[in-house]
C-alpha cells in the first residue's frame, strides 16, 4: 500500500468497438491519480481526459459504487476485481497501487459472457440461470407471521452467507474453466436451505444445472479460484451442497 | 432411463463419473502398492505373492476387466471435460494470475492424467504383456530396473501420479458432495499424505531393485 498522495500509472486497457470487433489492448497514461480514489474513479479521470481529446471513452459497467449491486468488475492484472480479497472493483482503492505501476485491464472472459464494448460484458446468462430456478413460487395471500416457521440460527446464517452473492460474475471470470458453479451453488443453497425454497429444490437444482451447461459455462474442477476471488467470499461448500442437491434430485426424486 | 442419461450427462454428472472412477483407482493403488511391497521380502517371497495372486484365476480377469472399464470411463470423461473447459473460454486473458486457489495438482490434472495414460500403456507392455513362460515375474522386474532409463521413467511417473492424486482425492470428495467444516481439512490432509505415500512407496521400488 502506498502512502503517496498521488500516483502516475500506465494503463493497458482492452478496447473493443463491439461484439464482432476483434479488440486489442491500448496504452493510456493515468496521471496524478489521488490514492483516495476508487479504481472506477481512476477510470472516470482517464475517460474525462479521453473525452477532452475527442476520443471514445472506455466503456465499463458500474452502478452503486458501494459494493452491493454487482454491476462493476474487470480483470485487473489477471485478478478479477483486482488484487484485494473480498473487494469489488468499485471498492478497490488506488492506494493499493504504486507510482509507476502498469495495470492491465481486461473484461470478464467466458463463452457465456460476450463482450458488448471494451470492458462491458453481457451477463444476461446469469438472468437466464435465475429464470431457470433461482426463485420461489409464492402464492399470493396474507403474509404469515415470521415466527411461525422456525429456522435454526445456524441454517439461517448459511442461507444468508449464500445470499450475499451479488451476481457480479467474478467467479466465472476467475475460474480457469469459466464455470458458473459458485454462482449457481449460491442461489441453489440459499433457497434449498430454507423451508420456503425446499418444495421446489429438486426441480431447481436440475433445471439450473442443465441451463448452466446449455449456456456454455465450463465444468468445475475444484480449482477454488472462485472462492478466493469472490468479492462476497462465498464458500465452495456451497458447490458441494449443489452437487448433493443435484444428485438427490437426479437419482432420488421423481422430478424429471 | 432418460433420467439417468440426463443426470450423468450434465457437467456435475460427468464430474461424478470422474470422482467415482478416480476413487476406485485410489483404492487400486493401495492394493497394488501393498502387493508390490512384498518385493522387499526378496525374490521368493515376491514370486510367492505373484503366484498366490494368479491362483485366483478368473477373479483376476474380472478385476482386470473392471479396471479397464473404469479407465475407459475416467479417460474419456476427462477428455470431454478438458475440451469442454477449453471451449468455455474461447478468448484467453492476456495476464493470468492465480488468486491462490489453484495448486500444482489442480492446475495440471488433464496433463498429468494424459501422461499417466501413456505411462500405464508403457507399464502394461513392460510387465503385463511380457514373456511369462520363461522367466519369473521377479526376473522381469529385476531385468527392467537394472536399466537406468527404466528406473528414471518409473520415478518420474510416480511423481506425476502423486501430483494427480494430491488434488484428485480431495476433489473427488468435494465432487460427490462430501464437504463439512469438521472433516474437509482432514480429507485435504489425508489427500496430500496419500499422494506422498503412493509416490514414495512405488517410487522407491525401482531404486531398491536397481541397487541390489
Ligand atoms: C492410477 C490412475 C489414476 C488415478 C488414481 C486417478 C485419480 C483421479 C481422481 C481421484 C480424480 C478426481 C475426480 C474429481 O475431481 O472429482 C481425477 C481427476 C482427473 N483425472 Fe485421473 N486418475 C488416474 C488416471 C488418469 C488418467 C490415465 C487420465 C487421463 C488421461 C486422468 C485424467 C483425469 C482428469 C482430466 C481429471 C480431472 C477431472 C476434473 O477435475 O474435472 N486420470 N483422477
Ligand atoms: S458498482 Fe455496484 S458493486 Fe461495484
Amino acid at each position: 500500500m502506498t502512502t503517496a498522495k498521488t500516483i502516475n500509472l500506465e494503463l493497458k486497457v482492452w478496447r473493443q468497438k463491439g461484439p464482432k470487433d476483434r479488440g486489442k489492448l491500448e496504452i493510456y497514461d493515468a496521471k496524478e491519480i489521488s490514492t483516495d480514489m476508487s479504481f472506477l474513479e481512476m477510470l472516470d479521470v482517464v475517460n474525462e481526459q479521453l473525452t477532452l481529446e475527442g476520443k471514445d471513452p472506455i466503456a465499463f459497467d458500474h452502478d452503486c459504487r458501494e459494493g452491493i449491486c454487482g454491476m462493476c468488475g474487470t480483470v485487473v492484472n489477471g485478478r478479477a476485481h483486482g488484487p484485494e480479497k473480498g473487494t469489488t472493483l468499485c471498492q478497490l482503492h488506488m492506494r493499493h497501487f504504486s507510482d509507476g505501476d502498469t495495470i492491465v485491464i481486461e473484461p470478464w472472459r467466458a463463452r457465456a459472457f460476450k463482450v458488448i464494448k471494451d470492458l462491458a460484458v453481457d451477463r444476461s446468462a446469469f438472468d437466464t440461470l435465475i429464470q431457470a430456478g433461482g426463485y420461489v413460487s409464492v402464492n399470493a395471500g396474507g403474509a404469515q407471521d415470521a415466527n411461525c416457521i422456525p429456522i435454526p440460527q445456524e441454517v439461517a446464517e448459511k442461507a444468508m452467507d449464500a445470499a450475499a452473492c451479488i451476481g457480479c460474475g467474478a467467479c466465472v471470470a476467475a475460474c480457469p474453466n469459466a464455470s458458473a458453479m459458485l454462482f449457481v451453488s449460491a442461489k441453489v443453497s440459499q433457497l434449498a436451505l430454507l423451508p420456503q425454497g425446499k418444495p421446489e429444490a429438486a426441480q431447481r437444482a436440475l433445471s439450473m444445472v442443465r441451463t448452466m451447461d446449455e449456456l456454455g459455462f465450463g465444468n468445475c474442477t475444484n480449482e477454488t479460484e472462485c472462492e478466493a476471488e469472490c468479492p462476497k467470499e462465498i464458500s465452495i461448500t456451497n458447490i458441494a451442497r449443489l452437487n448433493r442437491e443435484f444428485f438427490k434430485a437426479g437419482f432420488f426424486s421423481s422430478v424429471e | 432411463m432418460d433420467w439417468l442419461t440426463n443426470t450423468i450427462g450434465t457437467s456435475i454428472g460427468k464430474k461424478l463419473l470422474m470422482a467415482i472412477t478416480g476413487l476406485c483407482f485410489c483404492g487400486f493403488l493401495v492394493v497394488h502398492l501393498i502387493g508390490n511391497l512384498t518385493i522387499y521380502g526378496g525374490k521368493d517371497f515376491f514370486n510367492a505373492y505373484v503366484d498366490h495372486l494368479h491362483s485366483y484365476g478368473p477373479l483376476i480377469n474380472v478385476a482386470e476387466l473392471v479396471l479397464l472399464t473404469l479407465a475407459a470411463i475416467h479417460v474419456l470423461t476427462g477428455t470431454i471435460l478438458f475440451f469442454g473447459n477449453l471451449n468455455a473460454r474461447p478468448e484467453r486473458y492476456v495476464v493470468n494470475k492465480s488468486a491462490g486457489g489453484r495448486t500444482i495438482g489442480s492446475s495440471t490434472m488433464p496433463y498429468t492424467g494424459f501422461l499417466m495414460l501413456l505411462f500405464i500403456i508403457f507399464h502394461l507392455f513392460n510387465f503385463h504383456f511380457a514373456d511369462h513362460e520363461n522367466q519369473t515375474v521377479f526376473e522381469i522386474v529385476a531385468n527392467a530396473f537394472a536399466q537406468r532409463g527404466y528406473v528414471f521413467i518409473y520415478i518420474v511417473a510416480m511423481i506425476i501420479v502423486a501430483i494427480h492424486v494430491s488434488h484428485g482425492l480431495w476433489s473427488a470428495f468435494q465432487t460427490i458432495g462430501a464437504s463439512h467444516p469438521k472433516y474437509t481439512p482432514l480429507i485435504e490432509g489425508v489427500g496430500i499424505a496419500f499422494s506422498v505415500i503412493i509416490g514414495i512407496g512405488f517410487g522407491f521400488i525401482p531404486i531398491f531393485i536397481f541397487t541390489i
